[in-house]
């Protein structure tokens, strides 16, 4: 079954069609890449399917619940729920330590755990950092926080726009290692990027262009 | 975790949070300060108005009307008018007795001293005690209502004791000049008899008074033969400030309608104190002493209107800074509260953060503002009253209570912003 499907989603600013008509389809552990130049309206998409955003026109049905036509409070309850969200900009808190960001996470979906929270950074790579402020921490690393963020309450869906469009060559590779193990734990990913190679680490790419799926690309050589 | 983020956010931004307490430590100072001195500026301002004596004269009507129409000046009766002592105690029977704060009698006299001499002697009550058919017990006389007069010497007459009876107080100047002491035993020859009398004490007036004698009103009455009269009554009373209705009736009650007429008589203005005087006292002409009497009301009015305005505009100044702060605040942390709304915080708990904040910074700033602020009152009732202003306890719920207003009213904008606030549009901002 799908997990996420979208059905002829549009989103209007003005005269100006930032989707288009987008009908995509999304299966439970499936991991997707989206690319498309500038303006093409991934950011706008990952928006609504975070639960961010609503579309003018279209459904978007998540786990078969259609989230347009929900109120604001329950889409921040599935977007605590069920999905993890990654930015091109590392947010954190900037008054809170590496750990305490993670646990911030932990706070709103239950219950704190310090533990846990040191297990998460640990994948991570960053059990020993876990204590310094995120003005203590490189880009990468604060990336990687945000990862571990993300995936502390085991959501459903991670969505990231962009994870890796700040990091050097080393912390892409940390992060795509993580996906890979989301992936593998059954995790579905979606993932906007402009980088062929964390694209060619998906499943599948959707490709859009000025608002519409100009095409999909099978990832032949995906090695799980 | 919220205590940490809290905390967080209080270090984070101590400097906006300590301008923030800074604004509450001024609000609530100003409130605090006005509202003890404004509860305790009634009785100050009363006390300080009282010393001056008298807003009401009642005189015989016949006195007056002679006085009136041939323009003698005061003492100088063309008839032998008189009040009855024993209709005095009337004064607090009528409407506004409550409003009559003091009274005294006066029966004035010549009396021949041994050496040849007149000297003006004044009957009246020192501090009589009454008791009055309603039940109410009250000491009147001429102690509360020449309060300004300084004792030099002795003490003022206290009719409780027996002694007082046949002793007098004398003015500073005739002592001075007759060569009397304390305890000198002086002999005073009126119209009727001549009786002897003790100097208990000696003051000073700052007037006419200090070339004359004052005695117990039974002893001027014996003296001269006039048991139970008086020559005028004055009166010491809490008056509304007169208004266009008030001066009507002043020149003729009858001719208000009815409904102003009840308007007029049920409120403490000193022409319907002194209307209400007149039908409790028979024969008797009561007026207002006039720069006096219309002081009194207005001073307190305008000194607590003064007062209330200063606390309101205080904490609507309060309010603006506050909202300007806490605006800043959030305004600052945009992008950290759109972030905890990604994650999944609801609006709620997020408001919930803020608004503890700010209240933890409020109440820090409203216990140093308080305590300032009762500093405050103290340097206002030292300063224009020379007494200290007492702390009242009603005033601390109410400051309480207006600065959590202030502030919960101060941090609405601010509030409506984070409601407002769409995590899609700071976190993707900047891109
Ligand atoms: N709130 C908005 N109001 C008006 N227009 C908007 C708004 N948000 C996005 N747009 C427009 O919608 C279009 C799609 O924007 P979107 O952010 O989805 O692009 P993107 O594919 O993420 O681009 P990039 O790769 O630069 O991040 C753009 O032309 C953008 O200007
Ligand atoms: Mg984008």
């Amino acid at each position: 079954m799908a997990l996420l499907e979208l059905k002829n989603v549009s989103k209007i600013y003005g005269d100006l069609k930032a989707l288009n008509d987008v009908s995509i389809s999304v299966e439970k552990g499936e991991w997707v890449a989206i690319m498309g130049p500038s303006g093409s309206g991934k950011s706008t998409m990952m928006n609504i399917i975070g639960c961010m955003d609503k579309p003018s026109v279209g459904e978007v049905l998540l786990d078969g619940v259609d989230i347009s036509k929900e109120p604001q409070k329950v889409l921040t309850d599935i977007r605590r729920e069920k999905i993890g969200l990654i930015f091109q900009q590392f947010h954190m808190v900037t008054y809170l330590t590496a750990v305490e960001n993670v646990m911030v996470s932990q706070y709103y979906h239950s219950m704190p755990d310090e533990a846990e929270a040191l297990e998460a950074l640990d994948r991570v790579g960053l059990k020993e950092r876990a204590k310094h402020l995120p003005g203590q921490l490189s880009g990468g690393e604060q990336q990687r926080v945000c990862v571990a963020r993300a995936l502390i309450n085991h959501p459903e869906l991670i969505l990231a726009d962009e994870p890796t469009g700040n990091l050097d060559e080393t912390n892409e590779n940390i992060v795509l290692d993580l996906f890979r193990q989301l992936h593998r734990e059954g995790t579905t990913l979606i993932v906007v990027t402009h980088d062929p190679e964390v694209a060619e680490a998906a499943q599948r790419t959707i490709v859009l262009e000025h608002g519409r799926v100009a095409r999909e690309i099978i990832n032949e050589n995906f090695e799980a | 975790m919220l205590f940490k983020m809290i905390r967080g956010v209080l270090y984070h931004q101590r400097a906006k949070m300590l301008l923030i307490a800074f604004t509450i430590v001024l609000g609530t100072s100003l409130a605090t300060g006005m509202l003890n001195v404004m509860w305790d500026v009634g009785d100050k301002v009363n006390q300080e108005l009282k010393t001056y004596g008298a807003n009401i004269t009642v005189k015989p009507k016949d006195a007056s009307l002679l006085t009136d129409i041939y323009d003698v000046g005061e003492g100088e009766q063309l008839s032998e008018a008189y009040l009855n002592e024993e209709d005095l105690p009337k004064l607090k029977t009528i409407f506004w007795a409550f409003n009559i704060v003091d009274f005294t009698p006066f029966l004035e006299a010549d009396a021949s001293l041994p050496d040849g001499t007149d000297a003006k002697i004044v009957g009246t009550w020192f501090n009589h005690h009454l008791s009055l058919p309603t039940g109410e017990e009250l000491d009147a006389g001429i102690a509360g209502m020449r309060s300004w007069w300084d004792v030099t010497g002795g003490n003022w007459l206290d009719e409780s004791e027996p002694s007082a009876a046949s002793s007098v107080m004398v003015g500073t100047l005739l002592a001075e000049e007759k060569g009397w002491k304390i305890g000198d035993e002086i002999t005073l020859a009126g119209s009727a008899k001549e009786m002897t009398a003790t100097v208990a004490g000696i003051y000073d007036a700052g007037g006419d008074e200090d070339l004359e004698i004052y005695a117990p009103l039974d002893l001027v009455q014996a003296l001269t033969d006039r048991e139970g009269k008086v020559d005028r009554i004055e009166v010491s009373a809490l008056t509304t400030p007169d208004n266009e209705l008030a001066q009507r009736a002043a020149k003729n009650p009858s001719a208000l309608s009815s409904r102003d007429y009840e308007t007029w008589y049920c409120t403490a203005y000193v022409s319907a104190i002194c209307y209400q005087i007149q039908e409790a006292i028979p024969n008797a002409s009561a007026a207002a002493v006039r720069q006096v009497a219309e002081s009194e009301g207005t001073i307190l009015d305008k000194t607590q209107l003064l007062m209330l305005l200063i606390t309101a505009l205080s904490l609507i100044g309060a309010a603006l800074g506050i909202s300007n702060l806490v605006t800043a605040s959030v305004m600052e942390r945009s992008m950290e509260i759109g972030l905890l709304k990604a994650i999944g915080a609801r609006d709620r708990s997020i408001t919930f953060v803020i608004m503890v904040e700010i209240l933890v910074t409020a109440l820090i700033g409203g216990v140093a503002g308080y305590f300032l602020g009762f500093g405050f009152a103290q340097l206002i009732g030292q300063s224009v009253f020379g007494s200290a202003i007492e702390m009242k306890l009603k005033v601390i719920p109410i400051v309480a209570a207006l600065i959590t207003l202030v502030t919960l009213a101060g941090s609405l904008p601010a509030i409506r912003m984070v409601l407002r606030l769409r995590p899609a549009e700071v976190l993707h901002g900047g891109q």
